[in-house]
């Protein structure tokens, strides 16, 4: 194989380092083996914002003529290894560098692999990744998504292990000596070196067939020319909300048609209406305006629109009224509070369901850490 | 100017750095005494980088992150003229902000190196490349230069030092990086060792052009009529001896780092026997190349020519690179509304080049890449069919074409 492509899809700013930490060692390990290679991110009209979907790539060739190809570009037109280090995306990806909604697969070479961090199994993961008219492999490597911040880094091995990971998966990118060879250059220690060893013994993989996974098309929208585009550059603010649904009652803002944000969240809130006691806090703090005030004085989160700040959660006045719930548990963008009109006692009994799961874990994938909070979560989320 | 590298850079080393790193390392490795920095992206990650060399202790120098681009500019120009060796840079809009220093620096003959990290121009709001922001000093005495690679920004700073500093030129220098594609991208670069770069890179002396008490002189005095005229002359004189400089420049590179392209003004790519040349700049030559590449495998005569020096134009070797060719295809990630020909800046300035001779190659206009639009092979090969159309008839059908724009 004379090039071979990697991506990491990873959320913005969180987990940025671990991103740069995966793509880099890779170019670094394939140089011990002769081969040339790049590392870049994906460019986009915005500098990456908290959560959002971003992406980097490794790009490693035999020759420079070879990986010229793959230069001067936003992304690699096809990836042999998709990393995905937050499970969550495994529903889809938009963000501030395209419009829509992108598989999480899109890029995955036919018979390509699409590795993921995630504790779910493996049926659950592929309810949620696109079908496709190709298979591809997937490979599961047991662990909470790593998050961190814009300064500082959560040390939990996660890039160790994707590395290890990767060389199993991958064999055409880079053997598993060259790439310790090259972590060992870069000043890693033995303990990280022996989660690479042990993510590479344990990897396995599994096929995904042409017409496993979610069937959903993918929103995707049609840019104008510049014919038919409006001068003078303007843009024409959105129609005013109306009514909830529609009715006569309650508020719904309207929002933006081409820019649905759900996919920059790894957690969502979780509603209890009979605790609410109305106080409005939650839908004036929302920096998203995704709360819908509804016919009856409740505000419930739409899902199309809400980025999982966790924002609600901190600023409701009421204990346990809004949890901040992983994503991972979710099939769908449905109305919570839908489902407790229709069913107010399956509601309950499933948002406390939620409720104990989310608490019991204790692991937030974002926000809100005290300090010394990662050291805490180190110890927890190390190979277990 | 003192000596305060440390232990970094002692040996050459190979290092997975984007064109903005490695432009951060030639400040390093250059010593320079006067960083001043605005953030504006793509141009900011040179900041960063400058920011973490300094504070690593790579080396010692005056970072000043002013509060506009206008004073950041200002003051690397006056630092210039005491005797410092600076550095500063900006991308886009931020570079006409400060226009007026950018103006005036060149005006005084202060050799204030800069990095521009080419940005599409405000409205609207973008953050990817097209060269209209660098290409706004072409007429003001700036040398000006379009890099391809990260090694190639690393080279060519150490190299814009070498000439701006030169006394026969005493000119500022830019050099242009294509936002994203060099400023955002990691390649295997060579850093060389500090030794061989002082050895290259003598100290800046501005000599009895110093502003210092010792040395009692008044600076950018106003004129009238009757002296403007002979101080334009002498800044175009001065360009003019850079062609001089340059060339020797990039010898003296070669024999203190052991490598070095073959011309310091153009790279030609399989250009000896096309009938077809494309012309472009910066990293539209990876595109280019690779859709070259597969033409010549199927026996098309095409070829490439990257500029490299834009400021000084280098007439003669374009000259002769083109005028054995039947068309001359070329591709700009610039635009020029209502130009001759409604073409782009390096192809008006290219087409004039080629007038005075004898035979002309027939010339197309390609606006490409725009606000950081990919070209894709593909758009490279509209271009080489539309050639071999021109050739094909004998005559131009569309002087100016836009390749791969939405209709």
């Amino acid at each position: 194989m004379a090039t071979v492509a990697v991506e990491v899809v990873y959320r913005g700013i969180y987990q940025r380092t671990l991103a740069r930490n995966i793509v880099r060692s890779i170019v670094f390990a394939a140089r011990k083996e002769g081969k040339i290679g790049t590392a870049f991110g994906r460019y986009g009209d915005s500098p990456e914002r908290n959560g959002i979907p971003a992406k980097q790539f490794a790009i490693v060739a035999d020759t420079p003529e070879e990986l010229e190809e793959n230069l001067a570009v936003y992304e690699a037109q096809e990836v042999d290894v998709t990393i995905n280090v937050d499970d969550t995306m495994c529903k889809g990806i938009e963000s501030w560098a395209w419009y829509g909604l992108e598989p999480i697969n899109k890029l995955t070479k036919p018979g390509g692999t699409l590795i993921v961090t995630s504790r779910q199994p493996a049926e659950d993961l592929i309810q949620d990744i696109h079908q496709r008219s190709e298979p591809f492999n997937l490979s599961i490597i047991p662990s909470t998504a790593s998050f961190s911040g814009l300064w500082v880094y959560k040390d939990d091995h996660t890039d160790m292990r994707i590395l290890g990971a990767l060389c199993k998966v991958c064999p055409d990118l880079v053997s598993l000596d060259s790439m310790m060879a090259a972590l060992k250059d870069q000043g890693t220690s033995d303990v990280k070196l022996s989660s690479a060893q042990k993510a590479y013994d344990r990897t396995t993989q599994r096929p995904v067939e042409p017409g496993e996974g979610s069937t959903e098309v993918p929103f995707s929208f049609d840019l104008p020319g510049w014919k038919s585009m409006e001068e003078g550059l303007v843009i024409r603010g959105i129609e005013q909300g109306g009514g909830f649904r529609g009715g006569q009652e309650g508020y719904q803002p309207a929002r933006n048609a081409v820019f649905k944000k759900w996919s920059t969240r790894s957690m969502r809130p979780v509603v209890n209406f009979e605790t609410c006691i109305k106080c409005t806090l939650c839908w004036l703090q929302c920096p998203d305006t995704c709360f819908d005030v509804t016919p009856d004085g409740l505000f419930d989160a739409n899902m199309e629109s809400c980025c999982g700040c966790g924002v609600c959660e901190s600023v409701c006045p009421v204990p346990n009224c809004i949890t901040m719930v992983n994503e991972a548990e979710f099939n769908d963008n449905n109305s919570e509070w839908e489902a407790w009109q229709k069913d107010a006692n399956s509601y309950k009994q499933w948002m406390t369901a939620l409720v104990e799961k989310q608490q019991a874990a204790g692991e937030r994938s974002h926000g809100f850490h005290h300090v010394g909070g990662y050291a805490e979560e180190i110890a927890n989320s190390r190979d277990s | 100017m003192t000596t305060t590298q440390t232990q970094l850079f002692q040996t050459e080393k190979e290092e997975l750095i984007s064109g903005s790193e490695a432009i951060a390392i030639a400040c390093a490795l250059a010593d320079v005494d006067v960083i001043t920095a605005y953030p504006i992206r793509p141009y900011d990650t040179v900041m960063q980088y400058v920011s973490k060399l300094k504070a690593d202790g790579a080396f010692d120098c005056d970072f000043i992150v002013a509060e506009s681009e206008h004073s950041q500019f200002e003051i690397v120009k006056h630092a210039s003229a005491v005797g410092a060796r600076t550095f500063c840079g900006s991308s886009g809009v931020g570079w006409f902000y400060a226009m007026e220093a950018i103006t005036v620096t060149a005006g005084l003959r202060l050799p204030v190196v800069a990095m521009v990290g080419n940005r599409a121009l405000d409205d609207p709001g973008a953050f990817g490349v097209e060269h209209n922001d660098a290409l706004a000093v072409r007429d003001l005495g700036w040398m000006l230069y379009w890099v391809a690679t990260a090694q190639e920004a690393l080279d060519t700073a150490l190299l814009a030092w070498k000439i701006a500093e030169d006394p026969r030129v005493f000119l500022p220098f830019a050099v242009s990086c294509d936002g994203s594609f060099l400023t955002h991208s990691q390649a295997i670069v060579r850093v060389p060792d500090n030794k061989k770069v002082r050895q290259f890179l003598p100290n800046y002396n501005r000599g009895k052009l110093q502003l210092h008490p010792d040395n009692p002189i008044t600076v950018a005095p106003q004129v009238n009529e009757d002296w403007l005229m002979e101080i334009r002359r002498q800044t175009n004189e001065a360009m003019l001896r850079a062609t001089q400089v340059i060339p020797e420049a990039y010898d003296e590179f070669k024999q203190v780092f052991g490598r070095g392209d073959p011309s310091p003004w153009i790279e030609e790519f399989m250009t000896e026997d096309a009938e077809i040349v494309l012309v472009g700049m910066g990293t539209l030559a990876m595109p280019v190349r690779v859709a070259i590449r597969r033409l010549r495998e199927q026996g098309k005569k095409v070829g490439f020519l990257r500029v490299k020096f834009f400021r000084p134009f280098a007439t003669e070797e374009i000259r002769n690179a083109l005028s054995h060719c039947k068309a001359v295809g070329v591709i700009d990630r610039d635009y020029s509304y209502g130009s001759p020909s409604f073409g782009g800046v390096l192809f008006n300035d290219l087409r004039a080049a080629l007038y005075p001779l004898q035979r002309h190659p027939l010339m197309l206009s390609f606006i490409a890449g725009l606000g950081g639009r990919e070209v894709m092979v593909r758009d490279v090969n509209q271009v080489v069919d539309m050639c071999q159309k021109a050739i094909d008839t004998g005559k131009i059908e569309q002087e100016n074409t836009w390749i791969a724009v939405r209709e």
